[in-house]
């Protein structure tokens, strides 16, 4: 639809724009940052907003993929470009594989198995310490490079992970308004509906939980990139919850939402340096409040709002 | 068009069916009656692909659909309508028929997400279609609705129409007539009807006895789990034991 | 002879930690039985059970039993805020909703604790003493006595509660048939509140005798929570033995992996068992299989 591809122009113009105002500020560091956070929950939403399908070990792929790739160009000095396509494909063949008795279990089942996957591979990358350094992390990741250019800067980041997160964002896009994703939400709304209506709400299911922990493959493999040293702390529960965080808060089931709520959740962490620790707390209270008071999430409830607040504006939705 | 043979089920120690055999023959309506708790729904399912039989088959055109789950009927060409329907709350009416024509298309995940041109006019043609059932049915008006709000009569309607986008061979309904009043019952039974004359084999479970007397060219009528009777409609309504099953003994 | 010895050493703490289980996997199976939501904070108030202990001696400076009442009941005061304020008025929420809530609401207490009491561990003393018992060949230590002792009186006191009292036939009318339940009179709404009493009493108190064993703080809640979920699984979410075989069995099986394997993936072990359940045989281990359902 038109208005549709208007939007994301203007989005992408808005991305390429942002860091020239900001210079060599330290918020461009923040704002790549903000990139590969929208993928990972851009991930989790199509699982989640748009199945219905609860992932609380998001976490899991996004360290697979950044510890694949740091492993592969560190210990075995493989082209990192290879090694992320590498990573990316044997994550999604393990998430497919693993999808099918994963995603058999429904609600609270698939949200403790999700769980359960997440810890084991945040065991995982804290004991195999000959591969992965264990807790005190692996350093020394070349950055990514074409030719004789190094991404080795925070403007130069910024474009390679917003260009890869303009790409998934746009596919994303599609696929919600295609055929496909008419047959996710329908798997959302009615389940037995769906498959009576000949959805193959198995095998969709497991799709989508692939193509999600590729994405987040992916942006593992940015991540560690763009850090060159990672450590297992980043990839634990703490860091699933903020994803859901970032997709409730944002909206579920909505592509801009997603980018919002990881932009928001990104950001105010950074702003509010002095109360680091009451973040958890902060946490807590925004799920549970917005879970209770606006269930659509801030890019539904803000211009809610709006128009309650402007009645004279309704009537263009 | 759908056989059934020997159909038994039991759940743990009670047995809900037991030895139910019959045909609905192709191109009519036919109407599965019965007393209350005498098992039309459990055999519905079935039927359906909710849950397998413990014993028998179920044979749609010949073909041993017994423990085929849904999705897998509906390729063949079976579709069910639900007693208190089943639609997808939050898309619209239109989007929710153009789910119905999802076996009529073939889009995958990589096509859709790159906007493969073929997808492109493949979508077009899914809402063309989808935009014809809704007309079929008399709703073409409601078509960006959000179906979740509709009334019950309309959503009956809706339902009906996103199952006939699946362009079905059997089309199993669920209490269709439950909720509606008589007007649009009446509506119903002529869409019944319209249905059948597409060219489309109809079997309902049904409590309202007016509605399946009029438009229902067999019936099937269980109590307590096994097969009563057998027969065209004056057949049945002159049947003494069905009488009987209905009101009891004299 | 030597890993004969070993082995019953690793039965027995397994056993303990295993009593531990078992106690937070009923919590999960009351609340679940009368409300069909799972309360991921039900780890939290086996922390609380811990903490607040800890609290009342050193702040409070109250003896041991009274602190142990002082902690079970602070725990208790927090799961009734915890249903009136944030399950009530979810009432017909999707199970998405309540999952959110329940996680919101465990990161929520986690971080209070955090804020007024940090991040260190904290010890809590042995309620006996610390002088080893040789029994069989294996050293117990006096607290696994208590663990065994409470789990035991637990054991015997839901059963009389559950299957012997009015409130307590009411509670299991509930967890069949709500519709029915409210029809004959039985309030539903009561029912869900005493459910969250008794779970966060009975999660509060494992988390005190476990204690001094394992020492606590603001985030043992989430491991213990998840391990107990595995119990309950194992136990096919029943109010009665088949979830304290389950807790026992992961706690043996998860000592005897991280004694005679590797202790690095201990956590990983029950992770995996719950997977396997997950998987294979979700009902858990003692029900005979259901209907097949589509």
């Amino acid at each position: 639809m038109k208005s549709d591809k208007i939007k994301f122009l203007v989005f992408c113009l808005i991305v390429l724009a942002a860091p020239v105002p900001l210079s060599q500020g330290y918020l461009t560091n923040v704002l790549v940052f903000v990139g590969i956070n929208s993928m990972l929950a851009l991930g989790l939403n199509l699982l989640l907003g748009y199945a219905g399908q609860i992932s609380l070990g998001q976490a899991a792929f996004f360290g697979l993929g950044a510890y694949g790739s740091g492993v592969l160009t560190t210990h075995f000095a493989m082209n990192p470009w290879l090694a992320m396509v590498l990573v990316a494909l044997c994550v999604a063949l393990f998430a497919f594989a693993i999808g099918f008795p994963v995603l058999r279990l429904k609600g609270h089942y698939l949200a403790m198995a999700t769980l359960g996957v997440g810890v084991i591979a945040h065991i995982a990358f804290n004991e195999t310490v000959d591969l992965t350094g264990g807790p005190s992390g692996l350093s020394g990741i070349p950055n990514l490079s074409v030719g004789s250019f190094t991404f080795d800067s925070d403007i130069k980041n910024y474009y390679l992970v917003w260009s890869f997160a303009l790409v998934v964002i746009l596919l994303s896009l599609n696929m919600v308004n295609s055929r496909f994703g008419r047959g996710l939400r329908a798997i959302h709304d009615s389940e037995v509906a769906a498959r009576v209506m000949g959805v193959n709400a198995r095998l969709m299911k497991v799709q989508v939980f692939t193509l999600s922990a590729l994405i987040s493959a992916l942006a593992g493999s940015l991540y560690c990139h763009v850090m060159t040293f990672i450590s297992p702390t980043s990839f634990g529960f703490n860091i699933s919850i903020e994803l859901l965080t970032m997709v409730v808060i944002g909206g579920l089931g909505s592509v801009y939402g997603s980018i919002l709520g990881a932009l928001l959740l990104t950001l105010l962490p950074e702003l509010l340096r002095a109360f680091q620790d009451y973040d958890i707390v902060f946490y807590g209270l925004l799920l549970v409040s917005m879970t209770i008071y606006l269930p659509g999430g801030l890019v539904r409830g803000i211009p809610a709002l709006f128009r309650r607040v402007m009645p004279a504006r309704s009537g263009h939705a | 068009m759908l056989k059934l043979t020997g159909i038994g089920k039991r759940f743990g120690g009670l047995t809900a069916l037991q030895g139910i055999s019959f045909n609905v023959g192709k191109g009519t309506i036919t109407g599965i009656i019965g007393p209350n708790g005498a098992g039309k729904t459990t055999l519905f399912n079935i039927a359906t692909g909710i849950y397998p039989p413990s014993e028998g088959a179920v044979l749609l055109d010949g073909v041993d659909i017994s423990a085929l789950p849904p999705e897998r009927r509906a390729r063949l060409g079976l579709v069910r309508t639900f007693q208190n329907i089943e639609l997808f709350g939050k898309m619209t009416v239109l989007e929710n028929v153009m789910v119905g024509l999802h076996t009529q298309s073939s889009c995958g995940l990589f096509s859709c997400s790159f906007r493969m041109p073929w997808q492109m006019s493949e979508e077009r043609r899914i809402r063309e279609k989808a935009l014809q059932w809704l007309e079929f049915t008399g709703i073409t008006e409601l078509a960006d609705v959000v179906a979740g709000t509709l009334s019950f009569g309309k959503g009956r309607l809706l339902e009906i129409a996103r199952a006939m986008a699946l362009e079905p061979k059997l089309l199993l309904m669920d209490e269709p007539a439950a909720g509606l009043n008589s007007r649009e019952t009446a509506e119903l039974a002529d869409l019944i009807k319209k249905i059948r004359d597409l060219g489309v084999t109809v079997g309902l479970v049904e409590h309202d006895m007016d509605l399946v007397m009029d438009i229902c060219d067999a019936l099937v009528v269980l109590n307590l789990g096994t097969m009563l009777a057998e027969g065209t409609p004056r057949e049945i309504q002159d049947n003494p034991a069905v009488v009987t099953a209905y009101l009891g003994e004299e | 002879m030597e890993l004969l010895n070993q082995i019953t050493q690793f039965v027995i703490s397994g056993l303990a930690t295993g009593a531990i289980y078992a106690l937070i996997g009923l919590s999960f199976a009351i609340i679940f039985n009368s409300t069909g939501i799972i309360n991921f904070a039900q780890g939290e108030f086996v922390m609380l059970g811990g903490v607040l202990t800890i609290f009342s001696i050193n702040a409070l400076k109250l003896p041991l039993v009274f602190a142990v009442v002082a902690a079970v009941a602070g725990t208790t005061l927090v799961g009734v805020a915890f249903e009136r304020l944030a399950i009530r008025p979810l009432k017909d929420a999707t199970p998405l909703a309540l999952i959110i809530i329940t996680i919101g609401t465990s990161i929520l207490i986690r971080g209070v604790v955090m804020l007024l009491w940090g991040k260190d561990t904290q010890v809590l003393a042995p309620f006996s003493g610390n002088e080893p018992l040789h029994i069989a060949g294996a050293t117990l230590l006096p607290q696994h006595l208590w663990i065994f002792g409470v789990t035991i009186l637990v054991i015997v006191g839901s059963r009389l509660f559950f299957h012997h009292t009015i409130s307590g036939k009411a509670m299991r009318a509930c967890s069949f048939n709500r519709r029915a339940a409210n029809l004959v009179g039985i309030s539903v709404g009561r029912m869900v509140l005493f459910s969250f009493i008794i779970s966060a009493a009975l999660g509060s108190l494992a988390g005190v005798i476990i204690a001094p064993l394992t020492m606590t703080a603001y985030d043992v809640g989430i491991m213990l929570g998840l391990k107990g979920f595995c119990a309950a699984i194992m136990g096919g979410m029943g109010s009665g033995f088949a979830t304290v075989f389950g807790g026992l069995i992961l706690g043996m099986l998860e000592s005897l992996g991280a004694g005679l394997i590797s202790s690095g993936y201990k956590d990983a072990i029950a992770f995996l068992i719950l997977l396997l359940i997950l998987f294979i045989r979700p009902q858990g281990l003692f029900k005979k299989g259901e209907t097949e359902r589509v």
